[in-house]
């Protein structure tokens, strides 16, 4: 049969030099870039800011920047807007995580709780939670409630899923191993798929921390007389650019601390996955 | 009923799709501490008859009995093995090993002899506390089987333990299990590819048919005990794998005549 058949022969090529997509650098070079991230926005803003092209208004130089954080932290304001910001971030995130976690388990396993609750988490986690404040307000007025459930309603439907998928990530054969091993379906939950969930569930969570810390400053915005939200809208009134200028860097280093903490409790709970 | 010891298939069909047996009039009696090796080609239904004697599925007609009472379910009077370990990364090999006492509440004393002495008898004693990350796969595969032996199991299930090691570890591991078997004397079923591992380990070698899935031969194995290299250099070996071959090629071409 072959030699009726001509053999398909592709044109001569030559061997072009490839190289593979993913790059890496050294460490040393690593931190460079580590630095320059950070270092040069920080130039940029610093040289924009005196060169008079921008009003001071505008855009406050990282001096004044300085000054009117430390002013605010010496009145003892910015301690205190620090510390009920996390206090209700403390709250609302864990009260989240409470009712995420158990819910996301029984998403992830149980063959019922999946169909009957994923269709309505996934419609009201696409419901903007800010568009829910005039409703909080109305329900539960402008206190505490409004924005514990504010931060509630903005990250427990993603937390609940993210969860869920991360216990779907167990393999079928442990689960199987385990029951034929005589572990019941209690021991199973417990001792096999937590431990196997628990790096994806603070995966979860460290994501979700980052939106719960933005709800946190949204609530404060709109009716608080204390935290970072509040601290801004007053600095707004008074044009007080340097201030407001003061409390994001504040807000962001402190996310970024969360951030931080959890990456390395997942590093710590993680440590069998590397 | 209550007299009768050992594992025993009657009648036991399986079906995923109704209608499209799998396995289908298989009857099997397994006497206490017989190994049994079960061959046959891939999609035959070796991994399903193991799936049915570890109660992980149920048959769709006929009964598995154990020592007389039916299989409803998976227990750790079975343990199981798999291609792949299977273990509990977050665990130590000696927790892996453990975790089947644990189940069972095996008081924690006794719990740390026995998981010593299986680590002795697989040979991983000096890693007892070590991540099963951190293992090769011919010793991830010894600490799988020394955790499917935890609660003295009394039938050792093996769907292919040794099919994904290099040709030298799979040699090992093949003396291995065959000196495990002798030490506990439990009863062995292991479904393998490999006609030569097939020959080499079992007294009883079955033969699986595709399409159903049927035992269509039941090869008593005559070789010399305990099995060693030189038994697997012998005349008789030999001939005894070339039949079974010639037998397994014949299933295999009848198959592809049908389909
Ligand atoms: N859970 C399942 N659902 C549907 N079909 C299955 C399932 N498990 C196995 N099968 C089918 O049953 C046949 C036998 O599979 P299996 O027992 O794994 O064979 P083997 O282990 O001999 O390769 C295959 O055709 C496979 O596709
Ligand atoms: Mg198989």
């Amino acid at each position: 049969m072959t030699d009726l058949m001509t053999r398909p022969e592709i044109p001569a090529v030559t061997p072009r030099r490839v190289k593979l997509l993913k790059t890496e650098v050294s460490r040393r070079t690593a931190w460079i870039l580590r630095a320059a991230s950070v270092l040069v926005p920080l130039a940029a803003w610093w040289a924009l800011s005196v060169s008079g092209l921008v009003e001071d208004t505008f855009l406050p130089s990282p001096p004044e920047v300085w000054t009117a954080g430390l002013e605010m932290a010496e009145s003892g304001d910015l301690p205190a807007d620090v510390l009920a910001s996390l206090g209700r971030i403390g709250a609302g995130f864990g009260l989240a995580v409470l009712i995420a976690v158990p819910l996301g388990f029984a998403m992830g396993t149980l063959g019922w709780a999946q169909p009957l609750l994923e269709p309505v988490i996934g419609i009201l986690r696409y419901l903007p939670a800010s568009a829910f404040i005039p409703l909080l307000i109305i329900w539960v007025g402008i206190g505490e409630a409004s924005k514990i459930a504010l931060l509630v309603l903005g990250v427990v439907f993603f937390n609940t899923l993210m969860t869920a998928d991360a216990v779907r990530q167990v393999p079928t054969r442990l689960l199987e191993v385990s029951a034929i091993l005589g572990a019941g379906r209690g021991r199973v939950a417990a001792r096999v798929v937590f431990p196997y969930a628990l790096p994806g569930i603070l995966d979860a969570m460290r994501v979700n921390a980052a939106a719960a810390w933005n709800f946190v400053v949204v609530a404060e915005l709109i009716a608080a007389t204390s935290g970072l939200g509040y601290r801004i809208t007053r600095a707004q009134r008074f044009l007080q650019t340097d201030r407001i200028f003061a409390i994001l860097i504040v807000i962001g280093l402190i996310g970024l601390t969360i951030d931080i903490t959890l990456r390395l409790l997942r590093a710590r709970v993680g440590r069998w996955a590397t | 009923m209550g007299d009768v010891t050992g594992l025993r298939l009657e009648g036991v069909a399986r079906e995923y799709v109704p209608g499209q047996p799998v396995l289908d009039g298989i009857d099997l009696d397994i006497p206490p501490g017989e190994f049994v090796t079960v061959v046959g080609a891939s999609g035959s239904g070796k991994s399903t008859l193991l799936c049915l004697i570890a109660g992980l599925a149920r048959p769709t007609r006929g009964r598995v009995l154990l020592d007389g009472q039916e299989v409803l379910g998976p227990g750790p009077d079975r343990g199981m093995a798999f291609q792949t370990a299977s273990l509990y990364p977050w665990r130590s090999v000696a927790r892996n090993v453990a975790f089947g006492l644990e189940a069972l509440g095996v008081p924690k004393a006794v719990r740390a002899e026995r998981v010593a002495w299986l680590l002795e008898e697989v040979g991983l004693s000096r890693y007892a506390s070590v991540l099963p990350g951190r293992l090769s796969g011919g010793q991830q595969q010894r600490v799988s089987i020394a955790r499917a032996l935890a609660c003295q199991p009394r039938v050792l299930l093996l769907d292919e333990p040794f099919g994904a090691l290099d040709v030298q570890t799979k040699e090992d591991m093949q003396l291995f299990i065959r000196q495990i078997w002798q030490d506990v004397g439990t009863t062995v079923v292991m479904v393998t590819h490999d006609v030569e591992e097939a020959v080499f380990l079992g007294q009883r070698v079955l033969v699986l048919s595709s399409d159903p899935g049927r035992i269509s031969q039941d090869i008593t194995v005559d070789l010399p005990e305990p099995r060693t290299l030189e038994v697997r250099r012998s005349a008789e070996f030999l001939a005894l794998r070339a039949r079974v071959e010639d037998l397994v090629r014949a299933e295999h071409r009848a198959h592809q005549a049908r389909v």
